[in-house]
């Protein structure tokens, strides 16, 4: 029997349409119907009304969430771009044997053999009132009393997050450096550019889209995150996703729905400016 | 322009762990001479070429241009310039700003290396192109920007790494007599990294022959062919014939310079193994005495005016003048 090949495509299409459709179209149509809904203390009924968006524009608290989250993601992004580019910059130029270069990255990925909450808690001990970083800089003499700062409070956070995040920076970063011809470095040593010189006009430059993509990766991940912060700020910070935690801990899906949308819209946005700055098709 | 420098390796050496690449080679490159390293993958002719750039450090010994040891010297600081196997060009920058980067890194302003660059690409040929991007380049051009990257810097001397390799055999043709051309206009010494006889012939003043990490025989082109001095060399340069005779001793013997008698007048007697025509020539090859297989290159018109077949017994002779006996 011969298929048309038209049909035999759009059959070779379907099971993941039908994935995609089912877990992702799905869920975020509801979510965007159900943001239009109302909300009493007990009950949700459905309606067409703009009262969760309203509400949540109109909030002073909403717009100084949104800010507490781009002040994560911005800083986040950072610390994990300069630690995870250093990183692969080492693995990639300095690490001569591929040997060394898949034992070095396998040791990266280590700490992912635990689970996020168990990385996230095991800084507690560490940064705590009386925690070790706490009694080792006072035995060495560095503080005189506990530094309050570690532990609950952005510092923290943000910690957290890069020792999370890093390897989502480290991973794509590598692999665009693995792809670059070690004789473009030799070519431009030999035009008299300095080790400098070279990072600055050869590697960064053909580096660009692994940076993107490990941006992408780590700014999504940040914005979408609700139990780090809650976690390691002690509950005084929040972000979005805490918003949205809270809301439907108080059983407001409607407007945890609201506030979903805009988050994603958000994020969309962000992703679609650093599209623009890269083209990453040719990495996938 | 000053006299270009002459370059000189000596007791240039280079050893990875406990395997030596390149033996304590001596040679001397005249200024302005175009050179070709000549040899098998492996003979240590790439890693000599590295050297002599600063893209491999020297083990032992040194590289002298015009008189000043640069063994140490980065490769910026030695008046050496290297093209690439593979062009390396820059894949974010466009045409001229590949050319013009070596420019770039020392501070040259923009409108000066724009310029400079601009007469770089009309020396190759290039300012058609001058801002597309590599990707959108044929081989051929992509050699001429890397050409024209590398003399941008005004080296002294020219260092190619198997430059022709990368092309189809047709473009290759072309852009061999475009190398030499514009050696010829620039006065500067290139040295040559090559695999192949036939360009080394072709493109060469002075042959350098390598295997094995040392150098087998230096000299002009027409030297080395017509009197090579080891069997490898006679096999490697090909169209010779490696023959151990009777009564001892190996000599080396051009397949054209080899003609049939009778079986018994010839100074080894074979037997026609196959024949095989080739337009100019007719090519037989003999197993001779001792079972060695030995090609005759005979003029087609002399070879049609008495066919022979495979099969035939033959008397293989050749005149003394020939004749090189060949060293171990």
């Amino acid at each position: 029997m011969r298929l048309n090949r038209h049909v035999a495509g759009w059959l070779m299409a379907t099971p993941l349409s039908l994935v995609l459709a089912l877990f992702l179209l799905l869920p975020i149509g509801m979510i965007v119907i159900v943001s239009f809904w109302g909300a009493t203390e007990f009950s949700i009924y459905p309606a067409f009304q703009f009262d969760n968006y309203e509400f949540l524009f109109g909030s002073p608290v909403t717009y100084s969430v949104f800010i507490n989250t781009f002040k994560y993601a911005v800083v986040t992004w950072f610390f994990t771009l300069t630690i995870g580019f250093t990183v692969a910059y080492f693995l990639a130029f300095h690490v001569r044997s591929l040997t060394w270069q898949i034992a070095l990255f396998l040791v990266c990925t280590i700490p992912f053999w635990t689970s996020n909450i168990i990385r996230m808690i095991s800084w507690i001990p560490f940064l705590g009132r009386n925690g070790l970083a706490n009694s080792t800089l006072i035995s060495w003499g560095v503080i005189d009393e506990p530094v309050e700062w570690l532990l609950f409070s952005d510092f923290s956070v943000i910690l957290t997050f890069v020792h999370l995040y890093t390897l989502f920076m480290v991973v794509p970063i590598f692999n665009t450096m693995m792809r670059i011809d070690k004789s473009l470095i030799e070519a431009a040593y030999d035009n008299g550019a300095t080790g400098f010189q070279t990072l600055t006009n050869i590697i960064i430059p053909l580096t660009k889209p692994g940076i993107m993509i490990g941006s992408i990766f780590v700014v999504t991940l940040v914005m979408g995150d609700f139990i780090t912060v809650r976690f390691m700020s002690g509950s005084q910070s929040a972000n979005v996703g805490r918003l949205i935690s809270n809301d439907i801990a108080l059983l407001q899906y409607p407007s945890a729905a609201a506030t979903a949308v805009v988050l994603l819209a958000t994020v969309l946005i962000v992703i679609a400016v650093l599209l623009r700055f890269v083209d990453i098709r040719k990495e996938l | 322009m000053a006299t270009p420098p002459d370059l000189q390796l000596v007791n240039l050496t280079k050893r990875y762990g406990t395997t030596t690449a390149v033996d304590a080679i001596n040679h001397h490159f005249r200024a302005g001479v175009y050179a070709c390293l000549l040899g098998p993958s492996g003979c240590g002719k790439s890693s000599t070429l590295r050297m002599i750039a600063g893209h491999e450090s020297v083990s032992d010994g040194s590289v002298v241009l015009g008189g000043t040891d640069v063994s140490h010297l980065p490769p910026a600081k030695r008046g050496t310039a290297m093209m690439f196997q593979n062009y390396a060009l820059f894949p974010h920058l466009s045409v001229t700003d590949n050319v013009a980067f070596s420019l770039k890194m020392k501070g040259v302003d923009t409108a000066t290396r724009r310029k400079r660059a601009a007469e770089m690409l009309e020396l190759v040929d290039m300012s058609a192109q001058a801002e597309r991007l590599p990707a959108q380049l044929s081989g051929g051009q992509q050699q001429r920007v890397a050409l024209a990257r590398a003399l941008i810097t005004q080296p002294q001397v020219l260092l190619l790494d198997e430059p022709l390799s990368a092309l189809d055999p047709f473009l290759r043709i072309r852009m061999r007599s475009e190398l030499k051309k514009l050696q010829r206009e620039l006065g500067i010494t290139f040295i040559h990294v090559t695999h192949g006889q036939d360009e080394a012939l072709a493109l060469a003043d002075e042959i350098v022959v390598m295997n094995n990490a040392v150098i087998e025989q230096s000299g002009a082109a027409r030297d080395v062919f017509n009197a090579p001095r080891t069997d490898f060399v006679a096999r490697f340069m090909g169209g010779h014939n490696v023959i151990a005779l009777p009564h001892g001793g190996q000599v080396a013997v051009r397949s054209d310079r080899i003609s049939l008698t009778d079986p018994s007048a010839g100074r080894l007697e074979g037997r026609i193994m196959t024949i095989e025509y080739q337009g100019t020539a007719v090519t037989l090859n003999v197993r001779a005495t001792g079972d060695q297989d030995i090609a005759a290159l005979i003029p087609e018109e002399q070879y049609f005016a008495n066919p022979l077949t495979e099969g035939t017994a033959v008397g293989l002779t050749w005149e003394d003048v020939a004749m090189h006996s060949l060293h171990a």
